[in-house]
């Protein structure tokens, strides 16, 4: 009696409302699991519509929440707009996999039930990475978002690419969970608290006091080797989820050998999860000691940036071409991190915005070059780019929508990644972290070559295969509106400054 | 006890798990390597869990969750190792060369 007695009273002091639309995603996916258990083969494809129907009902949930703050499970989880921006952007990648993956697994791949309820567990690592303010729910959303990861992309059981992908991506990926472990384990021994709240509470404390108060008190300077440690393992862990160079090289194997819908799902809702946590980690519990890990991110954007481009000036296969190009992405989003000043809450509010527009539209430009890839691979199509050669005379409609997101990645209008680019690079300006600015800049060129390529190849070369590309209807769609959305938001950027200017923490 | 002794002790444990990543070829080893580096962080949080006391109890949840994930982890790793060993009749890593650049 007393235990029920306990268990009412958690239940009543959990705020429902708040945790709703992860509550949703949950049930969704359990109902997709069981439902295939009990549907006939031919009928499998049921479980797309189902998840599509959970996640649109997720996103209503959160549409609720709009405009509101709440905290829950003693402040360790969130509502607040920041989450809220968030929540959505997963929400309609997972609507956008969905429509990328239908056709593919209706047709090609066994294991359709199971393929949907993993995509659901790990959307909902990024749901819960959204909202997480603790140390134990941003390692519980990470591994939520990794572990189904790892076995979409071994789906293809006979395959030895995807074997091989799914053992690479696994393996990278528990080692940087690991190390990343490691770093929260003395960072909370340090500190004494899980809470990111708390975290940055101690650590600031630790930084006015004098030196014989804090070693009585057993606290910390910032600056301190123990403090510098656990801070440079967090983001090492954090480095191989977002596939910062030098921390990618499993990034191109992993995408080519999954199925492509996966590599699509893991090069933006895996990797923008990633993101979240270095976030909220950064922003809530290290902004203090951002003197200890700036530099480390100014290398890190550099090299992402550089190394990314480069490699991806030579590849010929789409899927590893959008691997690398998805790793210089994250360069430009790993400048943002790199112009934290604890003194200036302006340039913070600034480089968290632009931050955050920039994931928003970098998932909607990258989920379309996906699907695009998707849909000239079908049916006997290649991933190779020599063979897009003349897609303008053969399917011309296909062929504007990819060097539409090909414009966008690169940063040209008249699409809306050329915002994303311009805020990062203002927010360094504004910053004056000069030198980075231009770094992005002379990316930007080098990038603009391989994005061109293909444009070029589709527009002005002569087909060497004739015939139209036969595009099904979800994948049109799914394409469709990525492309409008990205062309609305370069008329009208307010669609998305305006969500992302109201989420600081 | 003082708590260095337990943070000596978990560095070490996390050093060898590094090492054994890094030169281990059989996909089985690696696997266990990391446990031995998910292992000290368990030992890390536990002893700091202890030297906090009353208020270190986050610190022993943490270290729950960490072997419950842990354990999740491996269930998967052990099923892509037996379906690489199904596929190729081997499990060594070096052999997994397939993709490069």
């Amino acid at each position: 009696m007393d235990l029920l007695a306990q268990g009412l009273q958690l239940g009543s002091s959990v705020d429902w409302h708040a945790v709703a639309p992860d509550v949703i995603l949950t049930v969704t996916a359990c109902v997709v699991l069981v439902a295939d258990l009990f549907l006939a083969d031919r009928s499998k494809w049921l479980a797309m519509p189902l998840s599509a129907a959970g996640i649109v009902v997720t996103l209503v949930a959160v549409v609720s929440l709009a405009g509101q703050r709440r905290t829950t499970l003693g402040g360790a989880y969130e509502i607040d707009s920041f989450a809220l921006l968030l929540k959505g952007v997963f929400c309609i990648i997972g609507l956008m996999v969905l429509a990328i993956s239908f056709n593919y697994f209706r047709t090609g791949v066994r294991f359709q039930g199971e393929y949907y309820f993993l995509m659901l567990c790990s959307l909902l690592g990024g749901l819960v990475m959204s909202s997480a303010r603790d140390l134990i729910t941003v390692f519980i959303a990470i591994e939520l978002i990794s572990v189904p990861g790892f076995v979409m992309t071994g789906l293809r059981k006979n395959d030895a690419k995807s074997n091989e992908a799914a053992l690479k991506f696994f393996l990278f990926g528990v080692l940087s969970t690991a190390v990343m472990l490691y770093g929260m384990s003395l960072i909370y021994g340090v500190t004494g608290h899980t809470l990111l709240s708390g975290i940055r509470a101690a650590l600031v404390v630790g930084r006015d006091l004098s030196p014989a108060a804090r070693s009585a008190v057993g606290i910390s300077v910032p600056g301190d080797p123990i403090i510098v440690l656990s801070v440079f393992f967090i983001i090492v862990g954090f480095a191989f989820k977002i596939s910062a160079v030098p921390f990618h090289f499993w990034a191109p194997d992993t995408y080519e050998g999954a199925p492509s819908p996966v590599a699509a799902f893991l090069s933006t809702a895996s990797k923008i999860g990633g993101f979240v946590g270095l976030l909220v980690l950064m922003f809530t519990a290290f902004p203090d000691v951002a003197d200890v890990w700036r530099p480390v991110f100014a290398v890190l954007a550099t090299a992402t940036m550089t190394v990314g481009n480069l490699i991806a000036l030579r590849q010929r296969h789409i899927i590893r071409l959008l691997a690398y190009s998805g790793i210089a992405q994250s360069g430009y989003i790993l400048v943002t991190f790199a112009l934290i000043d604890p003194a200036s809450p302006a340039v913070n509010s600034q480089a968290l915005e632009s931050a955050l527009v920039y994931i928003s539209i970098y998932a909607v430009m990258d989920l379309g070059a996906f699907a695009a890839a998707i849909a000239f691979a079908r049916r006997g199509g290649t991933y190779f780019i020599d063979d897009y050669a003349g897609l303008w005379q053969r399917s011309p409609v296909l062929a504007t929508l990819l060097a539409g997101f090909m414009l966008s990645l690169a940063g040209a209008p008249p699409m809306a990644g050329a915002w994303a680019k311009l805020f990062v690079f203002l927010a360094a300006i504004n910053a004056q972290v000069y030198w980075l600015a231009v770094v992005m800049g002379a990316n930007a060129v080098i990038a603009a070559f391989y994005y061109l390529a293909i444009v070029r190849r589709m527009f002005l070369e002569p087909p060497e295969i004739e015939g139209p590309v036969e595009v099904p209807f979800l994948l049109r769609t799914a394409m469709g509106a990525a492309a409008l959305a990205l062309f609305v938001a370069f008329i009208y950027p307010p669609i998305i400054t305006t969500l992302a200017g109201g989420s600081i923490f | 006890m003082p708590v260095s002794y337990f943070l000596v002790l978990s560095a070490l444990l996390f050093s060898i798990g590094v090492y054994g990543v890094l030169a281990r070829q059989n996909a089985v080893l690696v696997l266990l390597s990391i446990e031995l580096m998910l292992n000290a962080v368990n030992i890390n949080l536990v002893a700091f869990s202890a030297l906090l006391g009353q208020t270190g109890v986050p610190g022993q949840v943490f270290a729950l969750f960490v072997i419950a994930v842990a354990a999740a982890e491996v269930g998967i790793g052990l099923a892509i190792v037996i379906l690489i060993f199904r596929n190729r009749q081997s499990v060594d890593v070096e052999e997994m060369s397939l993709m490069k650049w």
